[in-house]
């Protein structure tokens, strides 16, 4: 086995592909606080997540969703949902977008796991441009979903 | 034969990582044979020229190289050579008839094309196996015109359900637009039937011969069909290139869709006539040395012999099947026994995505998604799947490899 699908496939991937956190039944209309929720498909593949997240009072995120796809999609899915449990909004947004730096990285920047967690494990996801989609699908839902719940905090 | 003409190929030979390659994804596009390569060459360097213009020695080689094409195709398709009509692609040879009848249908094209002419109480019927692009401008046909838009459904085993087919294609049906061979299940569909029914409604035949024109014998009089497409990258030849072929008095009364220069008789300040098939349908300059390059491979195609390509893709599919059956938790989607050599499948509790991500780490290359089939995909209750389609350059080997990559799909993603 070639090195560079090891480091696609990194054990902490494949895991949370299998056990998916946040992949919950979505509240729609039902949920009470501040919350936001976004549908996004990869029309190359096929690949879809419909994600919901919600802002208690605390200021705490809460993160579920729904989706079909690839064990890439599906494991950062469920790792961005680790880390919207843990995280604050300004928490959220900062490894939103070093997230998303890793992913444009082509291999050339490792993930500081300090900060981004099991979403380091993504670096070797950058060097396969094909996947690269994949990995961002449920950020992209994600950081629209968290930008409507904003808006409505503030309203 | 088909062991010697693979040296032809010099792709063939690429090496992925450490292993060697297994092209199976020549229902996405063919290779080309070093003959094909070459005629680019050729002709940039001994013929280039504007063609249908200017008197000159090169600008008539260049005509004529062009005007060759078309002649390799119709020996190879039948009909005239003035009924071969050069497009970008097989998705513009398409549009080019839906949009033609749509503008036929608002009015453009005179009395000739009042034949074209749809509107609310008419339908144009497809079937649920289509690529997009033998689907989406018919929706869009339909929208524009108010016509009815329906289609054949597809049973369990891949093929068409006829079972309605006289109450689906009935009277009110004007348009007829179906696929030879499915780029997903590798069905081949019976045209003699759908034809025929057609027929007996005064309904206009569609074909879509993408997956059918490459890969085996094909002969659109006696299909009688009225419009067909397909593409040169699938048949060996180069992309940027499709064909439309239509009966010529069809072809002459369609309104075309992209006008300018080279397919006009006479421009006034005013109003435009247009030059019959194929010209009408060629505004602007056209890919003359892609046309080059894709006589070359009709003329490789014509050798090696289409009975032959098909018998040999036949026994690949066979082994395909065969080998398949034996992984647990592989199912293969549709199973016709009339098919070419093309393979769609689930592999459970694995994406297709990665399935191929898999696959190419061991040097096997195949197409994953829907294969622009999302309907069809819908149907059998699936989002993507894996393909792998064959062509004339591969061989055993091709697809024992994969066959082996294939068994250690599901261990290596931990599913069991």
């Amino acid at each position: 086995m070639s090195t560079q699908m090891q480091q696609l496939y990194q054990q902490v991937i494949l895991d949370h592909s299998r056990s998916r956190i946040g992949n919950a039944a979505l509240l729609r209309e039902g949920a009470a606080g501040p919350h936001g929720s976004s549908h996004q498909i990869n029309p190359t593949c096929g690949d879809e997540i419909e994600l919901e997240t919600e802002i208690s009072d605390d200021g705490a995120i809460a993160v579920r969703w729904s989706g079909d796809g690839c064990s890439i999609s599906m494991a950062s899915a469920s790792v961005l949902s680790e880390l919207a449990s843990e995280n604050s909004v300004e928490g959220m947004l900062d490894i939103e977008a070093k997230f998303h730096e890793l992913m444009h990285s082509r291999g050339t920047i490792a993930g500081d796991e300090e900060i981004l967690g099991d979403a380091a494990a993504f670096s070797g996801v950058s060097k396969f441009p094909a996947r690269i989609k994949c990995a961002l699908l449920s950020w992209v839902a994600f950081k629209d979903a968290l930008n409507q719940a904003q808006t409505s905090l503030k309203e | 034969m088909f062991s010697r003409l693979r040296n032809d190929f010099p792709i063939l030979d690429t090496r992925v990582g450490e292993s060697s390659l297994s092209y199976l994804d020549s229902g996405a596009t063919s290779q080309k044979p070093q003959c094909v390569i070459d005629t680019f060459t050729e002709y940039y360097s001994q013929r280039n020229a504007a063609v249908h213009r200017g008197a000159h020695s090169l600008a008539v080689m260049a005509t004529d190289a062009f005007e060759a094409g078309r002649e390799a195709v119709a020996d190879l398709v039948g009909g005239a050579p003035e009924q071969v009509v050069w497009t970008k692609n097989a998705t513009e040879a398409l549009n080019v008839v839906a949009l033609g009848i749509d503008r036929a249908s608002h009015g453009f094209g005179g009395e000739a094309a009042q034949r074209f002419g749809l509107g609310p109480a008419d339908s144009i019927v497809v079937t649920e196996m289509e690529h997009h692009a033998n689907l989406v401008p018919w929706q869009q046909l339909a929208q524009s015109t108010g016509a009815q838009l329906r289609w054949l459904p597809v049973t369990d085993a891949g093929e068409l359900d006829l079972s309605d087919l006289e109450s689906i294609v009935d009277e009110t049906t004007k348009v007829f637009a179906f696929t030879h061979v499915s780029n997903v299940l590798g069905t081949i569909n019976p045209v003699d039937t759908l034809v025929a029914r057609a027929r007996q409604v005064g309904a206009l035949v569609v074909l879509d011969a993408c997956q059918s024109v490459p890969h085996m014998p094909v002969n659109f009089v006696d299909l009688d069909v009225d419009f067909a497409a397909f593409s040169a990258h699938k048949a060996l030849g180069p992309t940027g290139l499709g064909t439309l072929w239509g009966k010529t008095d069809l072809l002459n009364s369609l309104p075309p869709v992209l006008t300018g220069g080279s397919m006009i008789t006479t421009v006034t300040m005013e109003d435009s006539a247009f030059m019959d098939a194929p010209q009408r349908f060629e505004a602007g300059t056209q890919p003359v040395a892609e046309v080059a390059a894709f006589t070359t491979a009709v003329n490789y195609l014509a050798e090696v012999g289409l009975k032959k390509i098909f018998d040999h893709e036949r026994e690949l599919a066979g082994v395909l099947l065969d080998g398949i059956a034996k992984i647990p938790g592989i199912t293969v989607l549709g199973a016709a026994d009339d098919r070419i050599g093309t393979v769609a499948f689930d592999v459970d509790g694995v994406h297709a995505h990665d399935v191929g991500q898999y696959l190419d780490s061991q040097g096997v290359a195949v197409r994953v998604g829907h294969h622009c089939a999302q309907p069809l995909h819908r149907r059998f209750g699936v989002t993507a799947t894996t393909r792998a389609s064959t062509y004339l350059y591969n061989n055993t080997e091709d697809c024992e490899q994969f066959l082996a990559a294939l068994a250690e799909v599901r261990p290596f993603f931990g599913v069991q």
